[in-house]
């Protein structure tokens, strides 16, 4: 395992559990405080299995007064709280520490309100994304924001962590697709933001919260959107030779005008993956493929596909293929949709990343991307979600060579740092966590990182929200080998770090 | 200090004395940390044309960023648009158009209702007020255009937030914060506006004389048809008002459009032949043969939502306009409650409602400020009257968003020096 430095351990506290477990059971009922250390172990880790580390103690509050009285106690005792939902995120968000009580949302799993008249739900934070779309599917509507882990992760971590998915370009990510929220912040502080209505006024701290990683409030209540599903939905599967005919291809649909439902784009390797692990029919002696998804009235999407299998001509496509029917086009996203799992044929272990990068930068980044393989001697898969700029690598390593993880994380940050030299970002989906904390200042300089720890310690004073998660830690350099270190000195070196 | 007061000043001082125009960025920075040290609170804007909405302020200092005006990047294909905050919205369309293009939340042009002609403004206001056009509910609200941004805090810093991309979860998404807030966070310099291809077409479906609650029915249904939408207005007839002069005749003066009473109107837009479906489709669902239909060609139908959006039908009053943003099911009981004062017209489907309000008294605001957020909305003042010309709460909050509010302004402007008051007595 990586060497990862978190805040330092408060030691004192930790010789204290007991009397914490007692206060605790004072708001909780006695079944749902987990303090046993072989019932601590499931919690050590998120889907980023590579970094592990034992809670202190795990709790699963039933309501808000509970997770308000929690938050309020920990706050008084100063005690650092880590907020997890179902533990699906790829970047540490969730990673408990030592000395940290892991609060679980897992029994806020309640559907509360199906409001079609004001086409919402409300929902609690556990209760799974696709499960509120299956509430609402038979009426003709559903929640646009897709991860592709969608069957288990949960409304309130895709808030935390403002979720995309593959039809992000279209209808945008969860900060789109959501109208209020109940959360309690740090000192217990129960607030409503948004309701039933669009926007709000004052300033969006829905807006604000959304996609914070857990450092500022703990979400207790969501109020999602709901969409009407459209009248016809197809999609093109598209091969090409080479992956910039692939990349020219994205730019000229979106410089025609056309903003599909969803674009996604895989290399070779994970047209073979994908196509070995669910028999999608993919186009496997193609270099790159598209699929472009369109939706619309009927005639709309047959010009549409008409215009798209134009500009793929165009630009030399290998072959073209058209959903013919809705058990077809489902086919075609079973092989995207399972792209991580069918990693796991490639390689013992598989590291995901997550840049955004401008579209045009598509075959430039993707040539880079090879060139790091070589040079770090470990296989890649690109899956991309090529509308929205959105990269996946995913880079295979064996977790049981020694200093293989290490070298993995070097090249995944080398990735992510030629992302922000084209004009893109560190992170599109996945979050910030433990995992790129170091690379933010990549992207954002001293002034730009203390406004946002201000806004952090405005809302919790102590830091005790997730701490050691999306802001640099402060050590000494030569602990992580992923700081930043230029002539001996590391870059801003004034910035207060937890 | 208002502005008669101030030009009682300037009349014996350097007309160009209150004012201060940086160039750039680096210089308005220099300026806002000298304002910092003195702790002397000054009023941002950028072109000025929603100087109406919001407290009056007591500033001694005025800083306009009318100078950033600048589109620095411009990538079609990319769909982005960087500019500086002070840019008109008007040249940033006119840009965007040569490409087809579009600022997809419809910024609203507030010069009709303000001064009685077209000004739209900037684009550091636009993002400021965060107040979108009849499109919202369909592409979301300005907030959900805004890439990313710099600014300067109130202690003269220059920061910055987001980027280029449209997925970016880096960090807090401060561009939402941003939004709405009336410049009392940051002094915007620089946004990057995300940008969506122009429809080849649009038309408009218009019922006439319908009843409340028929239109309640038309609104609710349209926009959860699978036609998508994205427009949904209904223009009362009634009732008469002594002393109101929104007059719909007056305002949508067009050759389809028959003048019959009450106007429900559903806009479709898209591609021709997708449109030439929607609008076949939306005649069957509606089930509107017992109504008069008049449709707007594109034309006509672009002409009918730019006055929409830009509140034309107000634009001769002097009463006090307000908008009450509320769940749509809500509006038709809420209306019932209206005072006899009112005339009105509701966007977004029901869920905005644009009133124009005679002798409104600051009682009768109160009180029509609890009944809407009894029914789960918020109401903002956002044109005083002579009869009414100041209100003690122009936005609604709650006492803990107030808190929070209070510790969010003071993280970014420790000292209160940026438009204090706009929002909130005491942020």
């Amino acid at each position: 395992m990586s060497n990862l430095a978190m805040p330092k351990v408060d030691r004192k506290l930790m010789a204290k559990k007991s009397d914490i477990v007692a206060n605790l059971k004072k708001i909780l009922k006695k079944e749902n405080i987990l303090d046993h250390e072989d019932q601590l172990r499931p919690f050590e880790t998120d889907a980023l299995s590579a970094y592990k580390k034992k809670p202190l103690i795990v709790v699963f509050p039933e309501n808000t007064i509970q997770v308000s009285k929690v938050l309020e106690f920990c706050n008084r005792e100063r005690i650092k709280v880590v907020p997890r939902g179902a533990g699906t995120g790829l970047s540490g968000g969730s990673l408990p520490l030592e000395d940290s009580i892991l609060l679980c949302l897992t029994k806020f799993n309640k559907i509360i309100d199906i409001d079609y008249k004001n086409r919402c739900v409300v929902a609690q934070p556990g209760v799974t994304n696709l499960s509120i779309t299956k509430a609402v599917e038979h009426k003709g509507f559903y929640y646009a924001p897709d991860p592709s882990s969608q069957i288990a992760c949960s409304i309130g971590g895709n808030v935390a962590e403002n979720s995309g998915g593959v039809h992000s370009l279209k209808y945008g990510t969860t900060t789109n697709n959501i109208l209020g929220a109940e959360v309690v912040f740090m000192d217990g502080t129960i607030c409503k933001l948004g309701g039933k209505t669009y926007d709000s006024e004052g300033y969006d701290l829905l807006g604000l919260i959304t996609g914070s990683e857990g450092l500022l409030c703990v979400i207790t209540e969501v109020t999602v959107k709901l969409l009407r599903k459209p009248q016809t939905v197809k999609a093109a599967l598209i091969g090409f030779p080479t992956i910039e005919d692939g990349g020219k291809c994205v730019s000229e649909i979106i410089a025609k005008g056309i903003i599909p439902a969803g674009m996604e784009m895989m290399d070779k390797s994970l047209i073979i993956a994908t196509d070995n692990f669910v028999k999608a029919g993919y186009p496997r002696d193609a270099e790159s493929m598209l699929i472009v998804e369109l939706d619309g009235t009927e005639t709309e999407v047959d010009d549409l596909i008409k215009i798209v299998s134009e500009i793929a001509k165009k630009n030399n496509s290998s072959s073209i293929k058209i959903s013919k029917n809705e058990k077809q086009r489902l086919k075609f996203w079973a092989g995207r949709k399972a792209a991580f799992p069918a990693c796991g044929d490639m390689a013992p272990d598989y590291y995901c990343m997550d840049g955004t990068i401008p579209r045009g930068k598509l075959a430039d980044v993707l040539k880079e991307i090879t060139r790091l393989s070589k040079k770090y001697n470990l296989p890649v898969a690109n899956a991309f979600h090529a509308g929205d700029g959105n990269l996946h690598p995913l880079i295979m390593y064996d977790a049981n060579e020694k200093s293989s993880l290490e070298k993995t994380e070097k090249f995944g940050a080398d990735i992510l740092k030629y992302c922000v030299k084209v004009g893109g970002v560190l992170t599109g989906e996945h979050g910030v966590g433990v995992e790129k904390r170091e690379l933010m200042c990549e992207m954002f300089n001293n002034r730009d990182i203390q406004q946002q720890i201000k806004i952090k310690k405005a809302l919790d004073a102590s830091s005790l929200l997730n701490p050691g998660k999306v802001y640099p830690i402060l050590r000494k350099c030569a602990e992580e080998g992923r700081v930043h270190v230029h002539r001996g000195k590391t870059k801003f070196p004034d910035i207060p770090r937890f | 200090m208002s502005i008669e007061e101030k030009q009682n000043f300037q009349t014996f001082q350097d007309s160009n004395f209150l004012i201060e125009r940086p160039q750039n960025e680096r210089e308005a920075s220099n300026l806002i940390k000298k304002f910092y040290k003195s702790g002397l609170p000054i009023e941002i804007v950028g072109l000025g044309s929603k100087k109406g909405i919001g407290k009056s302020l007591q500033c001694s200092k005025t800083l306009s960023f009318e100078k950033l005006n600048e589109i620095i990047e411009y990538f079609p294909e990319e769909l982005y648009i960087k500019v500086g905050s002070g840019t008109p919205i008007k040249t940033i369309e006119e840009e965007l158009k040569k490409n087809n293009q579009q600022l997809a939340f419809e910024p609203i042009d507030f010069g009709y209702l303000f001064h009685g002609k077209s000004n739209s403004g900037s684009a550091g206001g636009q993002v400021s007020c965060n107040i979108s056009g009849p499109r919202r509910f369909k592409v979301g609200s300005i907030r959900d255009h805004v890439l990313g941004f710099r600014g300067i805090n109130g202690k003269g810093e220059i920061i910055k937030s987001g980027g280029n991309v449209v997925k970016n979860v880096t960090g807090y998404d401060l561009s939402k914060l941003i939004c709405g807030s009336y410049g009392t966070l940051v002094a915007l310099t620089e946004i990057t506006f995300k940008v969506l291809p122009q429809s080849e077409e649009s038309r408009t479906l218009v019922i006439h004389n319908q009843k409340l609650e028929a239109a309640n029915s038309t609104l609710s249904e349209a926009v959860t048809s699978s036609n998508d939408i994205s427009g949904a207005s209904f223009f009362p007839a009634g009732p008469k008002v002594k002393g109101c002069t929104m007059d719909i005749e007056k305002t949508f003066k067009l050759n389809d459009l028959k003048q019959e009473g009450s106007l429900t109107a559903i806009r479709v837009e898209g591609s021709k032949s997708s449109i030439d479906q929607r609008i076949k489709n939306l005649e069957k669902e509606l089930n509107n043969q017992k109504f008069n239909i008049s449709i707007l060609d594109f034309y006509q139908s672009e002409i009918f939502w730019s006055k929409v959006k830009n509140l034309e039908i107000f634009s001769t009053s002097k009463n006090s306009i307000f908008r009450i943003v509320i769940p749509p099911s809500e509006w038709i009981q809420l209306i019932y409650q209206f005072s006899n004062k009112f005339r009105y017209f509701l966007d977004w489907g029901g869920s905005l409602i644009w009133v124009e309000a005679f002798e409104l008294s600051e009682e009768m605001f109160e009180s029509i400020r609890k009944k809407v957020i009894n029914h789960g909305g918020y109401i903002t003042m956002i044109k005083n009257s002579e009869y009414l010309p100041y209100v003690e709460e122009v936005f609604t909050i709650s006492r803990e968003r107030f808190n929070i509010s209070q510790n969010i302004k003071k993280s970014f402007d420790p000292k209160r020096i940026l438009n204090p008051g706009k929002m909130y007595t005491g942020i």
